[in-house]
C-alpha cells in the first residue's frame, strides 16, 4: 500500500473512491473463456463483455482522468496512475480498447487538431469506437520507416493504397492510426500520419491472420483506393515519423496513456508459479522441492520486484542518470519477463505441459503453453526487442547507430 | 509502515551522495587507484605479505566529512542518517573501487546500531568511537565460510569479571585497516558479540593472500583475549538476533558497492565501444557488442532499484527489508558477474592485461559476489519466503 503515503488529499480521496467503486462494480466472470490479453479477443461475446466493462469504468471516471474535460476527460492531474493501480489491485478484467487508450489517444492529444480531439477522444474513452494500429507492412517490420503504403493527394482528399499486417483488433475496430508514404524522395520525411476509418469502408479488406497458437486476434488490412478527407491527417505532411514516435513511446510503456489496468499482475503470476510447482510432481516429489525449480522461480520473483522498483525509481529525479534510461527498458523487461515466467510454468508442468486449451486434464485449462506462445507477440511487437536494444545502446549509451 | 515513493532520498541524502562522488572523482580517480594498488604486479601477488594500501589522508578527510558518523545515531554522537544515505555513499565507494575501511565500517556500524537498538549501552560507546573515525570490521565468519551467526569458530568463556575469547574469525574484511573488531563468539548460552580493539593482547591478524587488490582480508586469531563488560555488545544468546537485525542493511551496503562498481564497468565499456574502431566502425556499431552492453545496463538498473528499495525498507518498512535486501544482493551479484565478464571480453586483448583498469573492478566484484551469500544462496532464501506465503 506504499502509494498511499504520498497521495495528495485529492488523490487519497480519489483512491478511496476507486476502491469502493471497483469493489461494488467488479463484474461477474463471464461464462465463456476470456483470452489472456485484449489483443487476442476473438468473439463478439468477448468483445461485448469487455466493451461494457470499459464503458462503465469510463463513466465512473476511472479512465481518461487526466485528459481535458472538453475532450471527454476528467480534467484532473495525477489521477490516472491512482485509477490504474487500483484497477490492477482489484483484479478486474482488462481494457479492450488498449490501442485506443494507450496509443491513439495520447497521439491525438499531442498532435491532433481541435476538431480531431473533440470528435475522436470521447467515443474512444467510452469504448464506443475501437482503434487499431496500421504501422507494420510485409516489407516494413523492424525497419518501420520503410513503410510504403501510398497516400496520394486529390483535392481535399487522400487516396490510400497498400497493405498493413499484424493488426491487432482490426476485426472490431472502427478506426486505424495509420502511417502512409506521401513522398518517395525522403525515407523518414516521406511519411504522413492519418486517422483512417476501417469498418464498413469502401476499399478496406480486413483478413484474419492465424497465430501460432491457432487463435486469430490479429489481421492483415488491405487498402484499395480508399478515400480519406484531409481533415483526417494528423500533423503536417511529412511529419508522420515524428508523430509515430509519440505513438511508440506510449506503446512501449515509456509514458502513460489514457488508462490501463485490470488483468493479472506479475506478482500474482509468481504466486501462481509457486502454487503450480507445489501441485506438480517431479521424481515423485513436489516440483517445488527441486532446488533448480526454486532457484528459477526466485530469479523470476526478483525480476518482477526489480521492474516494480524501477518504475518507482523512474519518478525520482535524483536517482536516475538519464531520463530515458529506465523508460526505454520497460518494454524489453516486461515482455521477456512474461515469456520467461510462462516458459518456467510449462517446464514445471512436465508432461502436463503438453496439454492444451480444451483438454480436461490440462493444468489451469492450458493457460501456460498458450501464454508461452503468445508471449512472442510481445517480444516482437512494438519494435522487436533487438530494435529496442539498438535504441537503448544508441540513445542512452551513445553507441554508433547500427543502421 | 509504508515506504516513501522517493526511497527517502531527499535533499540531505543527495548532498551526501553528490559530495562523495565529487571528492572521490577528484582524489580517488582511476589513475590514483592504479598507482596505489596496481603499480607493480609482483608486489601485488608475489611479495610475502600483500600490501594493504589505502590513502590515509583521504580517510581522514572522509572522517572529517562525517562519513563514519553518517549511520551512527545522534544519541551516540553521530549524524543518524537513514540507510538510503548509507547505501548511496557505499555506491560511490564502489564506483571508485576505493581501498578504504569504509564499507567494513558501515557494516560494523549496522551491527552496533542493531545492538544499541536492543538496549545495549556498551554498543553506544563503540558507536561513538566509530563516529569519531575509528574503523571497525565484523569478525563473525567461521572456517566453513558460512554466513549464519552460528558458524563462528570463536569460543567465549566467562573468567572472573570478564570474558576470554579464543579461536579464529575468518574472511575478516579490511582487517589491517580496522581499529577494532566486532567478534561473534559462542559459549553454552549461545552466540554473543564482543568489541575487541585490534591491538588487544593476544589478537593476531594473519593476512589472507587475495585476488582483490582494493581491500585486504585476514584471519583474526584470538589467543585467549580477555575483555571486560564494556566489550559486550550482545550478551550470549543475543548475538544471532542482532546479526539478523543488521543483515538487511549489511546486504544493502554490499549490493550498493557492487552497483557503483558495475555502473563504472558499464560506462567504461560503453566508452571503449564508442572509441575503439575495427572494420571501419566503432565496435559499438556491431550488435554483438552493443546488445551485451545494453544488457549490462539492464542488470545494473535492476540491482540499483532493488538496492534503493532495500535500503529504504530498513528504516521505513522493516517487515519487507530482508526480502528486498536478499533480492538486491542477488541482483547485484548477478549484475556484477555479468558486467565483469563483458567488461573484460569486450575490451578484447587489452582487457586481459594488467595495464587495462577493468581487472581492478573485475576482482573487486568477484570478491563482493561471495560476501554474505552469493546470488544462488540469496535465491535459495527467497524461495523459502515465497513458499511460506
Amino acid at each position: 500500500m506504499s502509494e498511499q503515503r504520498r497521495d495528495t488529499p485529492e488523490q487519497a480521496e480519489f483512491r478511496e473512491y476507486c476502491r469502493r467503486w471497483l469493489a461494488e462494480s467488479k463484474p461477474a466472470p463471464p461464462s465463456f473463456r476470456l483470452p489472456i490479453t485484449p489483443i487476442e479477443v476473438m468473439t463478439e461475446e468477448q468483445r461485448d463483455y469487455l466493451c461494457a466493462w470499459e464503458k462503465r469504468c469510463y463513466q465512473a471516471g476511472l479512465l481518461a482522468c487526466d485528459y481535458p474535460k472538453e475532450y471527454g476527460g476528467g480534467g484532473h492531474q495525477g489521477f490516472q496512475a491512482v485509477a490504474t493501480a487500483e484497477m490492477g489491485r482489484a483484479g478486474v478484467p482488462y481494457l479492450i480498447n488498449v490501442i485506443g487508450l494507450s496509443m491513439a489517444a495520447p497521439t491525438i492529444l499531442h498532435h491532433g487538431t481541435e476538431e480531431q480531439k473533440r470528435r475522436f477522444l470521447p467515443p474512444l474513452f467510452a469504448a464506443d469506437e475501437i482503434w487499431c494500429q496500421g504501422f507494420s507492412e510485409p516489407n516494413a517490420g523492424s525497419d518501420l520507416a520503410s513503410a510504403a503504403s501510398p497516400a496520394v493527394r486529390q483535392g481535399d482528399n487522400w487516396v490510400i493504397n497498400g497493405h498493413k499486417v499484424w493488426t491487432s483488433l482490426a476485426h472490431f475496430a472502427s478506426w486505424m492510426i495509420m502511417l502512409c508514404r506521401t513522398s518517395t524522395e525522403h525515407k523518414h520525411k516521406g511519411l504522413t500520419y492519418f486517422l483512417v476509418p476501417i469498418a464498413n469502408t469502401k476499399g478496406v479488406t480486413v483478413r484474419p491472420l492465424i497465430k501460432m497458437t491457432g487463435e486469430t486476434g490479429f489481421n492483415e488490412v488491405l487498402f484499395e483506393d480508399v478515400v480519406v478527407p484531409d481533415a483526417m491527417r494528423v500533423d503536417e505532411v511529412g511529419k508522420g515519423w515524428t508523430v509515430a514516435m509519440t505513438t511508440l513511446t506510449y506503446e512501449r510503456g515509456a509514458a502513460e496513456g489514457a488508462g490501463s489496468g485490470g488483468g493479472i499482475s506479475l506478482d500474482a503470476r509468481i504466486a501462481e508459479l509457486v502454487a503450480l510447482a507445489k501441485r506438480m510432481q517431479r521424481n515423485g516429489k513436489p516440483a517445488w522441492d527441486d532446488p533448480l525449480v526454486r532457484d528459477r522461480v526466485a530469479e523470476l520473483a526478483i525480476r518482477v520486484e526489480g521492474m516494480r522498483q524501477s518504475l518507482r525509481r523512474m519518478r525520482v529525479e535524483a536517482l536516475i542518470d538519464d531520463p530515458m534510461r529506465l523508460p526505454l527498458q520497460q518494454k524489453v523487461q516486461a515482455s521477456e519477463l512474461m515469456q520467461d515466467i510462462a516458459r518456467a510454468a510449462v517446464e514445471i508442468e512436465g508432461p502436463y505441459g503438453s496439454l492444451y486449451v480444451g483438454d480436461e486434464r490440462a493444468p489451469d485449462n492450458g493457460h501456460w503453453p498458450l501464454a508461452f506462445m503468445n508471449s512472442y507477440g510481445f517480444t516482437i511487437a512494438a519494435g522487436s526487442n533487438e530494435i529496442q536494444r539498438n535504441i537503448l545502446g544508441e540513445r542512452v549509451l551513445g553507441l554508433a547507430k547500427s543502421k | 509502515m509504508a515506504q516513501p515513493k522517493d526511497f527517502g532520498f531527499g535533499a540531505e541524502e543527495r548532498m551526501v551522495r553528490d559530495g562523495a562522488r565529487k571528492l572521490l572523482r577528484e582524489q580517488a580517480g582511476i589513475e590514483t587507484l592504479r598507482k596505489l594498488v596496481a603499480r607493480d604486479h609482483r608486489e601485488a601477488y608475489e611479495s610475502a605479505v600483500q600490501p594493504a594500501r589505502f590513502d590515509e589522508r583521504l580517510w581522514q578527510q572522509m572522517v572529517a566529512l562525517g562519513w563514519t558518523a553518517l549511520a551512527v545515531p545522534e544519541a551516540a554522537g553521530g549524524v543518524g542518517m537513514r540507510t538510503i544515505a548509507v547505501a548511496a555513499l557505499a555506491e560511490e565507494v564502489g564506483r571508485a573501487a576505493l581501498p578504504s575501511p569504509l564499507i567494513a565500517t558501515l557494516i560494523g556500524t549496522a551491527v552496533l546500531r542493531a545492538a544499541a537498538a536492543r538496549g545495549c549501552e556498551a554498543a553506544a560507546a563503540w558507536l561513538g568511537r566509530v563516529a569519531a573515525g575509528e574503523a571497525v570490521s565484523l569478525a563473525a565468519t567461521g572456517t566453513d565460510g558460512g554466513w549464519e551467526p552460528e558458524s563462528t569458530d570463536v569460543r567465549a568463556a566467562a573468567t572472573g569479571g570478564g570474558v576470554t575469547l579464543a579461536g579464529s574469525a575468518h574472511f575478516v574484511q579490511d582487517a589491517r585497516k580496522a581499529r577494532f573488531f566486532v567478534v561473534a563468539a559462542a559459549d553454552t548460552g549461545g552466540v554473543g558479540l564482543y568489541a575487541v580493539p585490534a591491538d588487544a593482547p593476544g589478537l593476531m591478524i594473519h593476512p589472507d593472500r587475495i585476488v582483490d587488490l582494493t581491500r585486504d582480508q585476514a584471519r583474526v586469531e584470538l589467543r585467549d583475549v580477555a575483555v571486560d563488560g564494556a566489550a559486550v555488545v550482545a550478551p550470549p544468546g543475543e548475538g544471532a538476533a542482532v546479526l539478523a537485525d543488521a543483515l538487511p542493511a549489511i546486504l544493502a551496503i554490499v549490493a550498493a558497492d557492487m552497483c557503483g562498481a558495475a555502473e563504472w564497468q558499464l560506462q567504461t565499456t560503453a566508452e571503449y565501444a564508442r572509441v575503439r574502431t575495427q572494420f571501419d566502425h566503432p565496435i559499438g556499431f556491431f550488435q554483438a557488442v552493443k546488445h551485451p552492453i545494453v544488457n549490462m545496463m539492464i542488470a545494473v538498473d535492476r540491482a540499483r532499484s532493488l538496492t534503493y528499495a532495500a535500503a529504504c525498507a530498513v528504516d521505513a518498512e522493516p517487515a519487507e527489508a530482508l526480502r528486498l535486501a536478499r533480492m538486491a544482493k542477488a541482483a547485484a551479484s548477478d549484475a556484477a558477474a555479468f558486467c565483469s565478464d563483458r567488461s573484460v571480453q569486450l575490451h578484447g586483448g587489452i582487457g586481459f592485461t594488467w595495464e587495462c583498469d577493468v581487472h581492478l573492478y573485475f576482482k573487486r566484484q568477484q570478491h563482493n559476489e561471495a560476501l554474505y551469500g552469493d546470488a544462488a544462496y540469496q535465491r535459495g532464501r527467497i524461495a523459502e519466503m515465497l513458499g511460506d506465503r
